[in-house]
């Protein structure tokens, strides 16, 4: 059980003042990590979207041609799990080709295999769909979509990443602009605890001296940056068209992504608090 | 018979359960230098009111570090209040200090605080209510002659209203052992002599004062009380009396 500790953070035992400097450096820190998180979930958003409609989506290719599609394709509705079924009308496959052929694929002579589209419904297994496409055509090719955009997916899930190692770099930023500037009060302010410690005061009253301005000081700073970076998501949101968020599967981001990045400044207060503690702590550690 | 004139004079030998501090050989020194202290043998009794004299220099300031606990000891071992202090852990440290009052030299007051909350700090960290510290404080101030200077910060003080200031701050929280260096060293006379009254209702009261002074008169004035002398880091004891001192008189009756 912790022993009673009378509060005297709110007594301004330590004095108003300084070079205020700790609001405004957290402040633009806060406003680059708003930033930084939005774009994190941005792109976490991104891909969770894609990777969704990707697991749905199967693509069937016949090596020999679009002859046996409609048969597959029939065989391919009776799987369980099957959502829909379309074949890929062929001089839809030769335009696609031409990307990478030229003026050639379109000539009748140039075997193109069959394509056949399969959504499944979500949470389905492709290996009913295996089964029954093989006993109609064993040598046809299934892939998820998934797997096609496998590298991709990586991409975005490594770009996420970065960007939440580099919150995480912001964060250890924050707490070492606090971590210097509550050393610096300490230092300032040693008399004046010195004479607290004197009287009787323990390090945890001490350490709420500190931890509680400079909580109050990354709250500030944090949000007046929270809100500057907000502001300027918001502004960026509001410019894309409804057809982007269409296309991209819904908003880059949703209101809890909003709340998350809204909440950063309080998680910022808290940082501080905890870092200013175990600095002041340690630093009177050195006291008899 | 001898011991029944002494019992009846106030001076009767005391066991270490009668001593608020003890000191078992204690030597400090600071970093790698010399030892500033050595061999302190002594014990202040309960109730007891002593005098600590010596040159500039002979460790007295040192001494009363130690006491207030302010500096731990390199060698030795301190008994106060009964506990054994030597190895006893940080976090008990700040209970042992408010039971001690200190009146720095140099005041050591917050100067952005006013006199009210100068004087106030002790209680509020013990987490005292704020009508009582108002009442203690309030009559403190008047004790030491600044109930008009209440709100006024130390800088707009004079150093003789910043040392009541002081001694108001280490006597509020009734303590039971007072230790003061200098305490009149910027006071004329007659506030002296009301100082050295308060300490004296205090000692009355039951705390233990320890005085740091090089003032004769004021060692002098007060009746029964106790004389120890430091010379170069030692404690000048002849008679072996600050290892076995006397119950002081007006603690017994």
């Amino acid at each position: 059980m912790r022993p009673f500790v009378p509060p005297l953070a709110d007594r301004r035992l330590l004095p108003q003042g300084g070079t205020r400097l700790t609001p405004w450096l957290i402040g633009v820190l806060m406003f680059v990590a708003v930033l930084v998180g939005a774009a994190g979930l941005a792109i976490a958003n991104a891909a969770s979207t894609v990777a969704r409609g990707a697991e749905q989506r199967w693509s069937i290719q016949l090596p020999g041609g679009a002859r046996q599609s409609a048969a597959v394709a029939a065989a391919a509705r009776q799987a369980p799990g099957v959502a829909a079924v379309q074949i890929v009308p062929d001089d839809q496959v030769r335009s696609l080709l031409q990307q990478w052929l030229g003026p050639e694929a379109a000539s009748a002579d140039l075997p193109v295999p069959g394509l056949i589209d399969v959504e499944l419904r979500p949470g389905a297994s492709g290996n009913d769909l295996r089964r029954q496409v093989a006993a109609v055509a064993p040598e046809a090719r299934i892939q998820s979509f998934s797997e096609q955009l496998g590298p991709m997916l990586r991409g975005l899930r490594t770009l996420q990443g970065l960007t939440f190692a580099l919150l995480l770099l912001m964060a250890a930023a924050i707490a070492a602009a606090v971590m210097l500037a509550t050393r610096g009060a300490f230092d300032t302010h040693r008399s004046t605890v010195a004479v607290l410690h004197g009287i009787g005061a323990t390090d945890e009253q001490l350490a709420a001296l500190f931890q509680h301005r400079m909580a109050r000081e990354a709250l500030v700073g944090g949000s007046a940056g929270a809100l500057l970076a907000l502001a300027l998501v918001l502004l960026l949101l509001a410019g894309l068209d409804s057809g982007t968020a269409v296309a991209a599967g819904g908003p880059p981001l949703r209101p809890l992504d909003l709340l998350i990045l809204g909440a950063l400044p309080f998680a910022t207060g808290l940082l501080a608090l905890l870092v200013a503690r175990v600095t002041v702590l340690g630093a009177l550690r050195a006291d008899p | 018979m001898r011991e029944n004139r002494r019992r009846e004079q106030g001076w009767v030998k005391v066991s270490g359960a009668d001593a608020i501090v003890e000191f078992d050989s204690v030597g400090l020194r600071y970093g790698t230098g010399a030892e500033v202290l050595r061999d302190l043998d002594f014990k202040l009794v309960r109730g007891g009111f002593t005098y600590l004299t010596g040159t500039s220099g002979a460790g007295k300031t040192s001494l009363l570090k130690l006491l207030y606990l302010a500096q731990r000891p390199t060698r030795g071992r301190i008994r106060l209040f009964g506990e054994e202090l030597s190895h006893a852990p940080r976090a008990a440290m700040p209970a042992f200090r408010r039971r001690i009052g200190v009146v720095f030299q140099d005041f050591r007051l917050v100067r952005h605080l006013s006199a009210f909350d100068n004087v106030a700090l002790p209680l509020r960290i013990a987490g005292r209510a704020e009508s009582e510290i108002a009442v203690s404080v309030r009559e403190l101030l008047d004790w030491v002659g600044l109930a008009d200077r209440s709100a006024a910060h130390p800088p707009t003080l004079s150093g003789g209203e910043q040392q009541r200031v002081a001694i108001a701050r280490a006597v509020v929280g009734h303590p039971e052992l007072l230790v003061a260096d200098e305490p009149t060293g910027n006071v004329d006379a007659d506030m002296a002599k009301r100082l050295l009254h308060l300490f004296e209702r205090l000692n009355e009261l039951g705390t233990t004062v320890l005085v740091a002074t090089h003032d004769l008169s004021l060692i002098a004035a007060t009746r029964g009380a106790q004389l120890m002398r430091l010379e170069k880091g030692e404690l000048v004891d002849p008679t072996g009396m600050l290892r076995h001192p006397p119950s002081p008189a007006r603690a017994t009756g």
